[in-house]
């Protein structure tokens, strides 16, 4: 990991897209970086934190920190950029929704360093439990530019250029990846890295970063120019290629990890056709497409969940009362399908896209066979009895002993039992069968209270350490202050660990047990469930019977840790 | 002679070593001055479930994921994990499999006769090797298996890499503690026969 930082100009490493990023960052010149960890954007937080005394050592002034969550972890960065510094916050999708709030108003502002905000989705939701969410739509909402990379070059590249951008607009950048872009790995070219120590300044102009109407009116007014301004530049930027080719019959259109699927697809049908590979992809080059439908009369929109690019490009060619065929996801009641010998969609909105449902959707189009038979395969392969493997929670882990002892004393068929995000989620795998509901990140707590409120039904709930400091917080206030009864478990195993053993403030010495109490919680124990099983049970007995509230902090370190301590 | 792009899928379960083995791989191809691309997963699909992993090196390479029907190589690091990844074979794919069942929970333990017949639907070309059984006995340390199973394959040509070249990239890949067992383990596989299990 370390010739991230030490690889020299013109040496060539191994990384994934995600370490291309901080590379990337590095030859900016990074100043700040904060981020919460969650895959598939992890990898940042990680390298920065093994690199951070390395880093240190050339450039002092140089800040890393996991910030308790990810709108902390943007506040913390813009903050840094409004000292004048450049910062890189990254998160996965969902950190941006809880992001969002203070992203709305940051585009308005705008900083006055640099600002790189890394997001990346999940197609198939490898990692990800809630939904298969696309960050895209927040680029119209927010407002904010964004590029995506194809390969671990671009990555690098992209979250360069991106700091430069940042830095002429002063406004915030997102770099925005997904699972099979970001843990790609490949071989990466090094530039330069030059860093240099420098301590921000925040200059006072209350006219620039303090919004109140009617002056923030005003303030969407800059943003609305800015945005001009960069989609004049975006028309020429080479972030966006044309490839001519032969053929003329078909168009396509794509961007990130889709474009490298395209070629395998092209190249696998023995074909050349036109491609525009975008590299902006908020605010869009409109001239620029324009020009490459013209010439094209049907395209092919190779983007993966939903329509993002075929919605904005058929505004576009509306607009401009262009009679060009539009291909990509298609119909609600045709799109949506995932790949099966049943299929019939051009392109699926389910699940990330494989070469071979690119070279299916350019061969369906073209009315040409493709370089195999894929369907006869399929067929054959549906013949095969899988059984799958879900995850499952690790031999030694220490909730195996929360999930035995609930089994023992709560009757498990009456209580409601609410899940939450981390390891613990695990607990809905069959052999299991411990989660009634599952959200997002802070969420058990909360749904907890509303259903103890309304219902006369018992309700456990469960949340890690990381997620109780996270976002849990305000709902347990709210047990408390609007008087609900759930007993709440808080998971303590010390660490962040479905993300790759993160620390987070408990870790540091901040105890949840103090800021339970203070909360207003009265029923509270602290019980290690692997040494105190017993102890452990009978606190469940007693504090499911309570017509208030109540947390057991159940405190048994992540077996996966303990070993590596060791 | 080499084939233009050459396709692995290593799969087994979260925690086999899927990562270590790819990035071995991805070092000795680079040693090689070939390109290489590769994918890999993290987070919650390594807790105990289903991990595959893409490797694909050549001239030239586009996708990171291997297509359907396309790999010339599959490691299959346990001997149920191998019937998902035949998305990935054909005729022309050489399996090498490792003989250990783990058991899914909740689920009964197949047959493995019946797991080889649906293999060979695919492709003729299989060798099954109790890697785990020998890493255990030799190493006392299981999980040295796949490094093990990375010698056989050279050995048996299924990898068109040098010996060299993975030297080099377990040297790279593997922090020092633990290299030694590992040169032992991929040597104790290079020169295993099958016929001695």
């Amino acid at each position: 990991m370390k010739e991230i930082l030490f690889a020299k100009k013109g040496e060539k490493i191994v990384v994934l897209g995600n370490e291309a990023v901080c590379r990337g960052a590095l030859e900016a010149d990074v100043d700040f970086v904060s981020t919460y960890p969650g895959t598939p954007a992890s990898e940042i937080g990680n390298v920065f934190f093994a690199l951070k005394d390395e880093i240190k050592k050339i450039k002092p002034s140089f800040h890393f920190e996991f910030s308790s969550n990810e709108k902390v972890a943007i506040e913390a960065g813009a903050g840094a950029a409004l000292c004048g510094l450049k910062s890189l916050v990254a998160m996965k999708n969902f950190g941006l929704n809880v992001a969002s709030d203070f992203l709305h108003t940051l585009m308005y502002t705008g900083i006055e360093g640099a600002m790189v905000i890394f997001v990346a989705d999940d197609p198939s939701c490898w990692s990800s439990a809630q939904s298969e969410q696309n960050t895209r739509f927040y680029f119209l909402s927010a407002k904010i530019p964004a590029l995506e990379p194809s390969d671990v070059q671009e990555f690098k590249e992209f979250t360069k250029f991106a700091f430069l951008f940042s830095e002429k607009y002063k406004i915030p950048v997102m770099v925005r990846s997904t699972t099979r872009a970001s843990h790609q790995g490949g071989i990466l070219t090094c530039d330069e890295i030059n860093l240099k120590e420098k301590k921000g300044f925040f200059k006072k102009d209350p006219n620039r970063f303090s919004t109140m109407a009617p002056r923030v009116l005003q303030m969407k007014k800059q943003l609305l120019e800015k945005i001009r301004a960069i989609k004049k530049e975006a028309e020429n930027s080479n972030l966006n290629k044309v490839f001519k080719g032969k053929a003329k019959n078909l168009g396509i259109i794509t961007s990130g990890i889709s474009f490298s699927l395209v070629q395998e697809a092209l190249s696998r049908l023995k074909m050349d056709l036109p491609i525009l590979k975008l590299g902006f992809v908020y605010p869009l080059p409109e001239k620029k497409i324009l020009k490459f439908l013209a010439q094209v009369k049907r395209v092919l929109i190779v983007e993966e969940l939903e329509p993002y690019l075929e919605r904005e490009i058929a505004i576009i060619s509306q607009k401009a009362k262009l009679k060009v065929e539009i291909f990509g996801k298609g119909e609600e009641i045709e799109g949506g399908r995932i790949w099966s010998s049943e299929r019939k969609a051009i392109l699926p909105q389910i699940g990330e896209l494989k070469p071979e449902y690119v070279e299916f959707a350019i061969a369906k189009i073209l009315n040409k066979k493709t370089s195999f038979d894929y369907l006869k395969h399929l067929r054959e392969f549906e013949k095969v009895k899988i059984v799958p493997r879900p995850p499952i929670l690790c031999p030694g882990c220490p909730y195996w002993n929360v999930v035995n002892a609930l089994k023992k004393v709560v009757n498990v068929n009456e209580v409601i039992f609410g899940g939450e995000i981390g390891c613990y989620m695990l607990f809905s795998h069959k052999a299991i069968n411990l989660q009634d509901y599952l959200y997002c990140m802070g969420s058990s707590i909360g749904v907890a209270h509303g259903i103890s409120k309304s219902s006369s039904q018992k309700v456990i709930c469960f949340t890690g350490d990381s997620s109780f400091f996270h976002a849990s917080i305000p709902a347990l206030i709210n047990t408390v202050f609007n008087e609900s009864n759930p007993l709440i478990i808080i998971l303590e195993n010390q660490t962040t660990a479905m993300t790759g053993h993160q620390p987070h403030p408990g870790t540091k010495g901040i105890k949840i047990l103090d800021i339970v109490k203070a909360c207003g919680i009265k029923n509270i124990k602290e019980i290690n469930q692997t040494q105190n099983q017993k102890e452990f049970e009978e606190t469940i007995k007693e504090f499911l019977e309570k017509n208030e509230p109540a947390v057991i902090i159940a405190k048994g370190e992540c077996a996966l840790l303990k070993k590596k301590k060791q | 002679m080499k084939p233009k792009t050459f396709n692995i899928i290593i799969n087994g379960v979260g925690g086999q070593g899927q990562l270590t083995l790819l990035r071995i791989l991805a070092f000795s191809a680079l040693k090689e001055n070939l390109n290489v691309k590769w994918s890999e997963l993290h987070g919650l699909s390594q807790r105990g479930g289903s991990v595959e992993v893409h490797l694909r090196f050549g001239k030239k390479i586009f996708s990171p994921l291997v297509c359907q029907a396309d790999a010339d190589f599959i490691l299959s690091l346990e001997f149920q994990e191998a019937q998902k990844a035949l998305y990935y074979a054909d005729s022309k794919t050489q399996f090498l499999i490792n003989e250990i069942i783990i058991p899914i929970p909740g689920e009964a333990i197949p047959e493995k006769e019946e797991i080889l017949k649906s293999l060979e639907k695919f492709t003729k070309k299989i060798e099954i090797l109790p890697a785990s059984k020998i890493c255990q006995e030799k190493f006392q340390k299981e999980v040295l298996a796949g490094v093990f199973l990375l010698g056989y394959a050279l050995n048996k040509k299924f990898l068109p890499l040098k010996k060299e070249s993975l030297f080099e990239g377990i040297k790279k890949v593997i922090p020092e503690k633990y290299q030694k067992e590992n040169f032992e383990a991929f040597e104790a596989g290079f020169f295993s026969n099958l016929n001695e299990f």
